[in-house]
Parts: structure tokens; C-alpha cells; sequence
């Protein structure tokens, strides 16, 4: 099929065509809108997230002089407050994609369907036993 | 129920107008009348020159879609009496996102392209003579696939959809779930040729969960869920080439 | 002008003008072949049919018992060689469209499902859920797109074909976008517009089935053939023409006047009863349906709504149980399109055009008269349909017939040819013409949706279930009135940009001319057979009619009939038998 050629042909005759602008605050609108553009708001917070543990990183191989200094930046409220933004969106990325679970896996069980609810509430229940196990450790020690 | 209702439509003559305007219709509001019923009163009655595409009027050619206060929709599937209480005029416009060619009329040339450039028709390596019968498909293969087979093509999910809206070289919902339709068919052994198209930043990753292309689709094709499949699909065999390159074709 | 060049040139991008352009490509890959098509082809109206395509595949089942199923269903005025070709290319046209990928319904083990359907005494109808038409159109779509040999021009309308030394050697169309008028020519011109629903009021037909190329062959001089026979459904919602299958009145609906009265009792269709009972009133056969409904208006026991008069069909005694699980498809189309519960409410219902069984006179190859030019789908009258067609026998028909005459288009192309300067000239006159009559005239007083609605009056008076002398010859008067008053149209819309009030123009001069040439043949006509009712001239005249009617028109534009034998292979004429135990009377041939 020559769609794009047969398209380079109309050109001469083309009327002119309205491309309606997108207005700058598009995605205030619509609660789904303002989560996409939150999710690409994200990415900052994500390298902000590096940031943080290259200097971890940096300072465990300095020796416990340098970790306990960087211990003393992280209590920094500023720093405090952007690593609580950080840990807002990776629990909202989380629950993006355990929502979109049930969509993405397609489950057959029977030749049936696997319900949307079990295939969420499995992963949801997942992650919850895998917190808490974490969290297990980290009170242990 | 009152009498008449205002509608608002967006006018836009590419030969006198530099810019579209609202241009305000009122009709006679009857119960069983769609907003696609409303504009052809207007052609017919009041003004000849408004421009739209309409065809069947039953939800299945796919040609009547617009944006109806803001949200796309089938035109023929939406009951003026729905906007009857809101007391202020019905705005209708042009989908969003495409390019207008004249009043409520936009271009689908790169809808068209789009579609085509995933091949959507079954590829087979055989060719079964047609003599030796149908390939055997069970109701549940069918099943499998028979949900993005639903498609009519309306592009009310591209309207819906701000990835498209931002970078229109996303590939899109539509196309997409196509795609998945013929991958997902067991007669089907294309998947290896479409993953080119599909697992490139406009295919399937360009999209972003925003899920809204489900939402307006008014044949329950889920789009969204196409999309998040292939993602998982794409992954696995990217693993799959990455871990065990000889098992790559 | 700009002239274009082509082999093969589809006008029509439906089922038949995609299946058609398959076939040229296959034919010979080198061949340019050109689909033209006034909406983009998946758009187009074969998306809307709903039950099925027959074909036969089952054991138990014959070639035979199809044919005869199809010939006694249009009452012997098919030509039996074209509906053996048909019964036996269905099947293999079915599976190939399973090859491309149509999603057939299947049974638990994987092979083709097939369903019963009305008229057909044997379960041979395949059917992909209740879109078989939407799932056969996109299929057919998508397949083409992997043929590079295939053009495409979406949104353009052709206006007329350009004939010269006796032969057809291409087209003049209208590009919507730009209002570019040129010259497309090509060597094989195959018609697949589909059939004409718009020339009546109420119709199951899309808004783009305005007759375009009957009109376009009849303005060419090829006769067009049996058109008095257009097909009526029974219980269509009015204004929108959305369809109520019969299954809803199976399940027991009942279709009551405007008294509450089962009306159908009065018209030797049974007794009511309490459960429903095939072949016996709701159930009775869809025409004897249809006209019992035009005795109601008048005695004046219908409704009368915006739309005019409509009966109602009462599903609420069934209850909310049997209409969510047996009738969803039913409550879905009420709910979303009409605003109307059938639960809660009675649905508004009247006889409703269906299909065209007359159309473009052509051969089992879909070639017409006039060299060079071919038709195929419900536009063509090959005839298998016969008077009345059979449900479940258009989708294989244009399959079967668009695949014959693409391939006997393509192989007519490969002689070289290149187009006559006077075709060429022809597309100027065209051209001048549609700037004359219509974009640049802005004197005219008449409106296109005016002369519209008085031309559906005019129909559905005159040519509607009944029919009779004076009626045809009140709605031929009628048309020509209009066709009259239409050189005196006024369009409100000068622009070249997307002008669909230019498009509405051109496909309303269609429309009159295909609407009298329904008028004419139902004039000529004088018995009644199928579904061709005449209420002066009763029951079916097999020594005078068992004959196709051709309609021409002469260069000087005057009218001319013609009979034309109907093809008898293995099938003599016998009654047919609706309701009780076919008795059947053999009724001599001739």
C-alpha cells in the first residue's frame, strides 16, 4: 500500500490544516492526566535517589569518618523532605504497576481468565510479606 | 425536558478562517436523539456547510467520533438529554490531537500509517492450501485474542491519550492492540516481524499507564492492557536474546 | 487536469472492492491496481451486517440443498448456473478469508461453527459472533494492506465513468480534502458501492448508501436488472433503522398496535398463544410481517411518532432474566442508540429497508454490457438473490463475485491500452460541469435535505411493501418533478475544503435516478412475486414474469425495459411454501 506516497501526491492541492495547540496546564484537568505528568515529574526524584547513593557509596569507601559525616547530611530536614518525596513516588510507581498487573499478565487458569482482583491482591499481598520481612530485619539488627 | 438545547461546535474553513470559533446551534431536544442527530439537523435545517463524517449510526463504522464537552466519544452513542440538566451549550470539537482539516472533520493519514506499519494481517511461514480446510482454532485460542480483534478504528483512544498528544510519533493504543490481536491469534507466526515496530521507544514504551485510552474505548478492546502485555512480552525475550543468544532467531 | 493511470480500478472499498482488489493483485502482481473509495474501507457498510455468511462445509449438508434453499427463497427468479457457481465457491471464499485471519466462531474441537439461520433448511451459516460483517470488512482491510500493488484513494467520489469507443476507460473523482476534481483512468473498472437504502426513508442502511454505481452505470448506458425487488426486515427502530432481530420476537416478544392489540391474528398469521410457535404470528414470514403492518396504518391502529407510523414490539413480559441472558445484543442497541429500556418499555418498531436485490446487469463474471466494465457486490445483480434474497447470502455473494470479477478485470487489463483523448476531454467537461452546477452557482433555491425527504415520501408511497399502478406511476411523476427542481439546487457550502454538502448533491441526482428506475421496473412489472407486491396484479405470473427486468436508459436520457430469460439448470419453478408442510406443487416452466 502507498499511503505515504499517494499522501506526498495530495500535498499540492492540501488545504491548510489547524493544528490545535495544547494548552501548557492540559493535565490539571483530568486526575489521570496529573498522575502522568506526576510519574514524569518523578525522574528528577529518581536521579535525585542515585545522587544519594553514590554519596553512600563514596563515603562507606572513605572509611567510618566520612559515613558518619554523610549520616549527619542525611538528617539535614531538606534532605529529609526530598527523600521523603523520593519514597511518595516509588510507592506511587509501585502501586502503578501493581494496578496495571492484572492488564499486563493475562493469565490463563482452565482456559479462563484469571480475575484482575486475585492477580492484584496477589501481588499486593506479595509486596506486603516482602516489607515485612525486610522490615524484620532491619529492627533485628 | 426542556424544548431545545444549544450546542457550541467548532467551526473551522481553512479557505476564509485563520482560526477556529464556537459557532452556537440550538435544536430540538428529543429523548432519543445522539449528538450525532443534533449536527444533522443543523446540515439539514439551519446551515449546509457544517462539516463532519457519519455513517452508520450504530456504533460500528467508526466514523463519528468527536470531542463531546471535552471527552471523545462516538457520536452516535451519546444522548443529547445526557447534557440536558447541565444548563449551558453542549460543546462539540473535532478529535483531539489530529490536525483539522475543516470543522469537525481531522486528518487520519498517520492513524492509517500507523495501523499499517505493525502488520496487521496473519503471517505464516506455510501456506496451507485452502483445499485442506480451516487451521483448527478452539473457542479459547479464540478468546485469547478476540477482545483487540474488537477494534472499529474510531481513534477515540488516540484522543484520549497525552503521550500521542505530546509526541506524535507514538506508535498508539489502537495500533498496538492490533498488533497484539494477530501476536495473541494462534494461527499467527508474525510475532518475531512485528516486535521491530512495537518494542522501539514509539512502540510500547513510549506509553506511560495512563490508562485513559480504556477508559473512552467504546468497544471494551482495552488498549492499556494490549500495551502492559507486549511490555512484559518484550521484556522476556530481551532477557531471553540477552541470556541465551543462540536461542535468538 | 491531472490524469492519473491504473490497470484495475475498484470504485468501492467494501467487502466486494477489497475481496475484488485481492484478486487483481493475485491475478498479476505487476497490474496497478487502484481502490477508490468515498469513505475510508473500513468504514464501509459491510462492517454493519450482523448474522452470518452461508456456506456449505458440514457433513450432512450439500451443494444442492444450499442452491435450492436459495432459489426457492427468491422465488425462481435466480439464474441457477450463477447460484451453482455461488453454493460452490462460498466455502472455499470462507476459508480463505479464515486463512487471513477472520475470527470465525468455532466449535469446542477448533473447526468453522456454523448456526441456523431463516430460510436456510440446513445449519450452514458462519458467523463471528453476531460482527460478522465488521469481522470479515477488517479482515479483508488489513490483508490488503500487504499488498504494495494496491492505491488507495480514501474520501474520493466519483462523480461519472468516462466511456469511450464502446468501452469504459476510467473515472472523474472529487477528492473530499481538496476538492480536486481529476481524471483516474484505467483499463477494467469493477463498481462495488454497495446498494441503495438511502432512497427510502426508513432504512438498516448507513447514511453512504446512496446507489452511486448503479446510478453511474445507468447514466453510462448499462441496464440495470431487477430493481422493483428491495428487501424489507420487518421490525426495524424508525428514524434510525437499527434492526431487531427476529430473535427477540422467537423469545416471545409480541407486536402490538396501537390498542394494545396483537394485531397479527387479523391477518391469517395464527392465533396468539401462550408460548411463542414457529411460523405462527410474531413468527410468521418476514414480508406477510411487513404487510400486515401497512393494513394497520390504514385502518389507522399505529402510532404516530416524529418518525410516522410505528406498531410496538413488547418484550416486558419476559422479564429483566430472559432479556439480560437471551437478548443482550437487543437491550444494548435500545439502550445505547434509542434511549429506550426494553425491560421497562415497548420498543417502537416498522418495516424497514434491508438490501437491493436488483443492481448492475452482469455476467457470473461480474462483467456488465459495456466493455471494460464490471460489478460485483449488492450494486451487481449477478442474480442469486433472485426476488427476494435469502439472510446469510450477501457476505459469501461478495466474496464470491468480487473475487470473479477481479480476476476477470485484471486479466482484461493486461491487453495494453492506453486512454482516448476524448475520455480525457470528457474529465474536463466533468469538471467544468460540477464547478457550474454546483461551487460556483448562487442562485439556486432548492435544498438538498428538501428534495431528500420529498424523494423518501415519494418512495415510500408509491414503492413501498405494496405496491400498484397508480401508486408507481404518483412516485414516477414525483421524481421527475424533482429531478426537475434539482437543477435549481442551492447549496449553502461554496468551499473546496471537505464540502459534504457538494458530496450530499451528487448523491442525491444518484439517488433520483436509481429511485426512478426502481419506480419504472415495479411499473413494468405487473405481478407479484417475491418481494415485489402488487396489490392490482396478485400472485405470481411465471407465463409473462419468469424474467429479469433490465431498465436502460437511452443517450437521449428516455427509458427504455427489456426481459431477459432466467437461467433454469436443475430447478423448475414450484410454489413457495411459507408456514405449513411444504405440499409441494409443481408449477409447469413456461
Amino acid at each position: 500500500m502507498s499511503d505515504t506516497r499517494q499522501a506526498a501526491r495530495y500535498t499540492e492541492y492540501h488545504p491548510r490544516w489547524y493544528r490545535p495547540r495544547v494548552s501548557t496546564w492540559w493535565w490539571l484537568g483530568r486526575w489521570p492526566y496529573l498522575k502522568f505528568i506526576l510519574r514524569e515529574i518523578s525522574s528528577v526524584f529518581v536521579a535525585w535517589f542515585v545522587v544519594v547513593l553514590l554519596q553512600q557509596i563514596r563515603a562507606l569507601s572513605r572509611g567510618p569518618e566520612a559515613y558518619a559525616a554523610f549520616e549527619r547530611w542525611l538528617q539535614n530536614p531538606l534532605i529529609v523532605l526530598l527523600n521523603l518525596i523520593t519514597l511518595f513516588f516509588v510507592v506511587f510507581h509501585a502501586i502503578t504497576w501493581f494496578n496495571v498487573a492484572a492488564s499486563a499478565m493475562a493469565i490463563r487458569f482452565h482456559g479462563k481468565r484469571v480475575p484482575d482482583l486475585l492477580i492484584v491482591g496477589t501481588n499486593y499481598a506479595a509486596w506486603a510479606a516482602i516489607s515485612l520481612v525486610v522490615a524484620w530485619f532491619l529492627v533485628r539488627s | 425536558m426542556p424544548e431545545t438545547i444549544s450546542l457550541e461546535v467548532l467551526r473551522y474553513s481553512p479557505e476564509r478562517d485563520a482560526e477556529p470559533s464556537f459557532q452556537r446551534y440550538d435544536v430540538p431536544l428529543h429523548k432519543d436523539w445522539v449528538v450525532l442527530d443534533a449536527l444533522n439537523y443543523i446540515k439539514d435545517k439551519v446551515d449546509g456547510s457544517l462539516t463532519f463524517r457519519w455513517s452508520c449510526r450504530m456504533g460500528i463504522c467508526g466514523s463519528c467520533g468527536m470531542m463531546v464537552n471535552g471527552e471523545p466519544k462516538l457520536t452516535c452513542a451519546t444522548f443529547l438529554s445526557n447534557y440536558a440538566k447541565e444548563n449551558k451549550p453542549v460543546r462539540v470539537q473535532p478529535l483531539r490531537y489530529f490536525p483539522v482539516i475543516r470543522d469537525l472533520v481531522v486528518e487520519v493519514t498517520d492513524f492509517m500509517t500507523k495501523l499499517q506499519s505493525v502488520k496487521p494481517w496473519l503471517i505464516r511461514g506455510d501456506g496451507k492450501p485452502i483445499s485442506e480446510g480451516e487451521y483448527l482454532q478452539t473457542p479459547e485460542q479464540l478468546d485469547r485474542y478476540k477482545q483487540f480483534s474488537m477494534c472499529i478504528n474510531c481513534m477515540l483512544c488516540y484522543a484520549a491519550c497525552p503521550v500521542y498528544g505530546l509526541d506524535p510519533v507514538f506508535i498508539g493504543p489502537a495500533a498496538i492492540a492490533l498488533a497484539q490481536r494477530y501476536n495473541m491469534d494462534s494461527r499467527d507466526e508474525g510475532a518475531h516481524e512485528r516486535m521491530d515496530v512495537l518494542a522501539q521507544h514509539e512502540g510500547i514504551w513510549g506509553c506511560t499507564f495512563v490508562g485513559e485510552c480504556t477508559k473512552v474505548c467504546p468497544k471494551h478492546v482495552d488498549p492499556a492492557g494490549a500495551i502492559q502485555q507486549y511490555k512484559l512480552t518484550a521484556t522476556i525475550e530481551r532477557f531471553k536474546s540477552f541470556l541465551m543468544p543462540w536461542a535468538a532467531k | 487536469m491531472d490524469i492519473s493511470y491504473h490497470d484495475v480500478l475498484l470504485v468501492g472499498g467494501g467487502g466486494a472492492g477489497l475481496r475484488a482488489a485481492i484478486a487483481a493483485a493475485e491475478t498479476n502482481p505487476n497490474l496497478s491496481v487502484a481502490v477508490v473509495s468515498k469513505v475510508y474501507p473500513m468504514r464501509s457498510h459491510t462492517v454493519s451486517a450482523e448474522g452470518g455468511a452461508a456456506g456449505v462445509i458440514k457433513p450432512g449438508d450439500t451443494l444442492d440443498d444450499h442452491a435450492y434453499d436459495t432459489i426457492s427463497g427468491g422465488d425462481w427468479l435466480c439464474d441457477q448456473d450463477a447460484v451453482e457457481i455461488f453454493v460452490k465457491e462460498a466455502p472455499e471464499e470462507l476459508l480463505r478469508l479464515e486463512h487471513w485471519g477472520c475470527p470465525w466462531s468455532r466449535d469446542p474441537d477448533g473447526r468453522i461453527a456454523v448456526r441456523a439461520f431463516g430460510g436456510m433448511k440446513k445449519m450452514r451459516t458462519w458467523f463471528a459472533d453476531d460482527k460478522t460483517g465488521f469481522h470479515l470488512l477488517h479482515t479483508l482491510f488489513q490483508t490488503t494492506l500487504k499488498y504494495n500493488a494496491v492505491t488507495r484513494y480514501d474520501e474520493w467520489f466519483v462523480t461519472r465513468l468516462l466511456v469511450d469507443e464502446g468501452r469504459v476507460q476510467g473515472v472523474v473523482a472529487l477528492q473530499l480534502m481538496s476538492g480536486r476534481i481529476q481524471a483516474i483512468t484505467a483499463k477494467s473498472v469493477i463498481l462495488c458501492t454497495g446498494g441503495c437504502g438511502r432512497v427510502f426513508p426508513f432504512t438498516t442502511n448507513a447514511s453512504i448508501k446512496t446507489g452511486d454505481g448503479m446510478a453511474l452505470a445507468f447514466q453510462a448506458g448499462t441496464p440495470l436488472k431487477d430493481m422493483e425487488f428491495v428487501q424489507y426486515h420487518p421490525t426495524g427502530l424508525p428514524f434510525t433503522g437499527i434492526l431487531i432481530t427476529e430473535a427477540a420476537r422467537a423469545e416471545g416478544g409480541h407486536l402490538i398496535n396501537k390498542n394494545g392489540y396483537r394485531y397479527l391474528q387479523d391477518y391469517n398469521l395464527g392465533t396468539p398463544t401462550p408460548q411463542p410457535v414457529l411460523r405462527n404470528m410474531e413468527l410468521g414470514p418476514r414480508d406477510r410481517l411487513s404487510q400486515a403492518f401497512v393494513k394497520e396504518v390504514e385502518k389507522g391502529h399505529t402510532t404516530d411518532t416524529p418518525y410516522g407510523p410505528v406498531v410496538h414490539l413488547d418484550l416486558r413480559h419476559l422479564g429483566e432474566k430472559v432479556i439480560n441472558t437471551r437478548l443482550p445484543f437487543v437491550r444494548e442497541l435500545c439502550l445505547k442508540y434509542e434511549n429506550i429500556d426494553p425491560i421497562k418499555e415497548l420498543i417502537p418498531v416498522r418495516p424497514v429497508i434491508h438490501y437491493m436485490m436488483g443492481g448492475v446487469h452482469t455476467d457470473n463474471n461480474g462483467a456488465t454490457p459495456l466493455a471494460g466494465l464490471y460489478a460485483a457486490g449488492e450494486v451487481a445483480c449477478v442474480s442469486i438473490n433472485g426476488a427476494n434474497r435469502l439472510g446469510s447470502n450477501s457476505l459469501p455473494e461478495l466474496l464470491v463475485f468480487g473475487a470473479r470479477a477481479g480476476r476477470a478485470a485484471a486479466l482484461a487489463a493486461m491487453e495494453q491500452r492506453t486512454p482516448s483523448e476524448h475520455a480525457i476531454s470528457q474529465a474536463q467537461d466533468e469538471k467544468a460541469r460540477l464547478e457550474e452546477q454546483f461551487l460556483r452557482k448562487t442562485a439556486g433555491r432548492e435544498r438538498v435535505a428538501t428534495i431528500r425527504s420529498e424523494m423518501h415520501q415519494a418512495m415510500e408511497s408509491g414503492a413501498g411493501i405494496y405496491r400498484n399502478q397508480t401508486s408507481l406511476e404518483n412516485a414516477a411523476d414525483k421524481l421527475r418533478e424533482l429531478r426537475e427542481r434539482f437543477r435549481d439546487i442551492g447549496l449553502d457550502d461554496h468551499s473546496l475544503t471537505f464540502n459534504t454538502e457538494l458530496l450530499a448533491a451528487l448523491e442525491l441526482s444518484f439517488m433520483l435516478d436509481v429511485g426512478s428506475a426502481i419506480v419504472e421496473s415495479a411499473l413494468h412489472r405487473t405481478e407479484s412475486r417475491g418481494a415485489h407486491q402488487r396489490t392490482d396484479f396478485a400472485g405470481r405470473d411465471d407465463q409473462n414474469f419468469l424474467a429479469h427486468t433490465l431498465i436502460f436508459r437511452n443517450p437521449d436520457g428516455r427509458i427504455r425495459l427489456e426481459k431477459a430469460p432466467v437461467v433454469i439448470t436443475r430447478w423448475p419453478p414450484a410454489e413457495r411454501v411459507y408456514g405449513v408442510k411444504p405440499d409441494v406443487k409443481e408449477v409447469a416452466a413456461r
